[in-house]
């Protein structure tokens, strides 16, 4: 943990309970601000990209405040974002829940419905975390507390280029196969809730923290 | 590996304090909720039910300040419940650090509630609490209660959840006003009527005694399991002896 208190912005555009990220990244010694300037956002050490409800939703409510624009300013500065259930889905190139909208592409992969009956997906799954994680250090073994019904079932990265370095993915499984995380330099996400994931979920919470 | 099977203690709270009582009725203190939430996250319960117990009896709303004292004490999943009748409601309990609202009888009054919710946060927000009763006038042998258990309706339990699943709940609270408080086990052939009619994650509640009684709950289709006497009056390794009683029947748990 670094000495100075890292202040983490959470981008607060309108939806969903942001009282528990809150909480646990104060539980985790952060200081917190809940906002939608883009000052503020921008300065912080950590910005929070959340996300519930639908992703067409929440999207637009994003863009009504610039929330996109300064992800990606963070991003090219090389300052740490972690986006969170709809917030990481959103990264992704698009998505079919009600209807198809296109995401921020960060990454490949389309937010799918997943392939079973048993939706919504709530509850504790293990996440198998990719080698080397920086987020799952220490959290080899551990279930996340989990609350969606649509994800990312494919992953397919182009290699084409090689300068570009691949993102670590870490997968998830409920009847399928998801992607549960990816890290990708200052930017990481994580389909599940590390505030309501217990000890596990603050233990990765202060591995991000710990990274700046 | 599997989902977890979710072990949920429930506070439910009268005028400040969490209260028990048996078949809904005769409630006697269990202490104050803000401690009971840290004693749980600690002795590692899978989420936490905050159920206001009076509020649609006496008309009145949650305690905003109360869930938002517990909520700070649980880095699990919390849900409240109890006198939620609209929106609004809903907003500020989340914006008082719930993670999740549970309706009952607004929703069975006024269906459109349901779909108000889930379009606005998702149906993962909602849970349908399912107060039911035998009632062998009912096509499918049971019946729909509102205001606490108190009164009945008139509906099918079974047509009700269908319903209710459609309009976008995202799991269903079963809780069966002739099991609970008894400690007699859980309303196995309740559980396994709803879940021969619904998908959503059910979470069964009211009756268990002992940790033997909650694999038959979870045989019977239960994702989850609640209760409220057991962890409250029991020895304080109750959740961790339940899990043990699930695990070894089997069901994966969190540790």
């Amino acid at each position: 943990m670094p000495t100075k208190v890292p202040t983490i912005a959470i981008a607060d555009y309108g939806i969903g309970n942001l009282g528990s990220l809150a909480n646990a990244l104060e539980h985790c010694g952060a200081k917190v601000v809940l906002t939608d300037q883009g000052q503020e956002l921008l300065e912080a050490d950590g910005m929070i990209l959340p996300g519930n409800g639908a992703f067409a939703a929440s999207k637009a409510a994003m863009q009504d405040r610039s929330i996109l624009r300064w992800v990606g300013q963070r991003v090219a500065g090389g300052r740490p974002v972690l986006a969170v259930c709809v917030g990481f889905q959103i990264l992704f190139d698009g998505s079919e829940e009600f209807g198809s909208h296109e995401g921020m592409g960060e990454w490949p992969g389309t937010v799918k419905k997943l392939p079973t009956k048993a939706v919504p997906h709530i509850g504790w799954s293990h996440v198998t975390p990719v080698a080397d994680s920086a987020l799952f250090a220490g959290l080899t073994d551990e279930r996340f507390y989990f609350s969606h019904s649509y994800g990312v079932l494919d992953w397919n990265f182009d290699q084409g280029n090689e300068a570009m370095v691949p993102p670590q993915v870490s997968w998830a499984h409920h009847d399928a196969d998801f992607v549960a995380a990816v890290e990708n330099g200052p930017l990481a996400g994580v389909q599940f809730h590390p505030e309501l994931s217990g000890r596990a979920g603050l233990t990765l919470l202060k591995n991000w923290l710990g990274s700046f | 590996m599997s989902t977890a099977i979710r072990v949920i203690p429930c506070l439910d709270v009268n005028n400040g304090r969490v209260v028990k009582g048996v078949n809904f009725e005769n409630l006697r203190d269990a202490g104050d909720p803000v401690e009971l939430a840290h004693r749980y996250n600690a002795a590692g319960a899978d989420e936490l039910t905050f159920l206001d117990v009076t509020a649609t009896t006496e008309n009145r709303d949650t305690t905003y300040d109360l869930v938002n004292r517990t909520a700070k004490q649980a880095f699990i999943p919390l849900t409240v419940g109890g006198g939620i009748r609209s929106v609004d409601h809903v907003e500020n309990l989340l914006r008082n650090g719930a993670d999740k609202v549970s309706v009952s009888s607004a929703a069975v009054t006024n269906p459109e509630l349901i779909n108000d919710i889930a379009r606005r946060w998702g149906a993962q927000v909602l849970v349908l609490s399912l107060d039911a009763r035998s009632n062998a006038q009912m096509p499918s042998g049971y019946e729909v209660m509102i205001k606490g258990g108190q009164e009945g309706t008139g509906k099918d339990a079974i047509e009700w959840v269908q319903e209710a699943e459609e309009r976008g709940v995202g799991e269903i609270l079963i809780n069966s006003i002739d099991a609970d408080g008894t400690r007699d086990g859980f309303d196995l052939e309740m559980i396994r009527a709803i879940r021969q009619a619904v998908g959503v994650p059910l979470i069964a509640s009211g009756g268990a005694g002992e940790p033997a009684h909650f694999p038959p709950a979870i045989e019977a289709g239960a994702n989850a399991v609640l209760a409220a006497s057991l962890f409250h009056y029991g020895p304080d390794d109750m959740i961790a002896q339940v899990k043990d009683a699930i695990e070894a029947a089997g069901y994966p748990v969190r540790r």
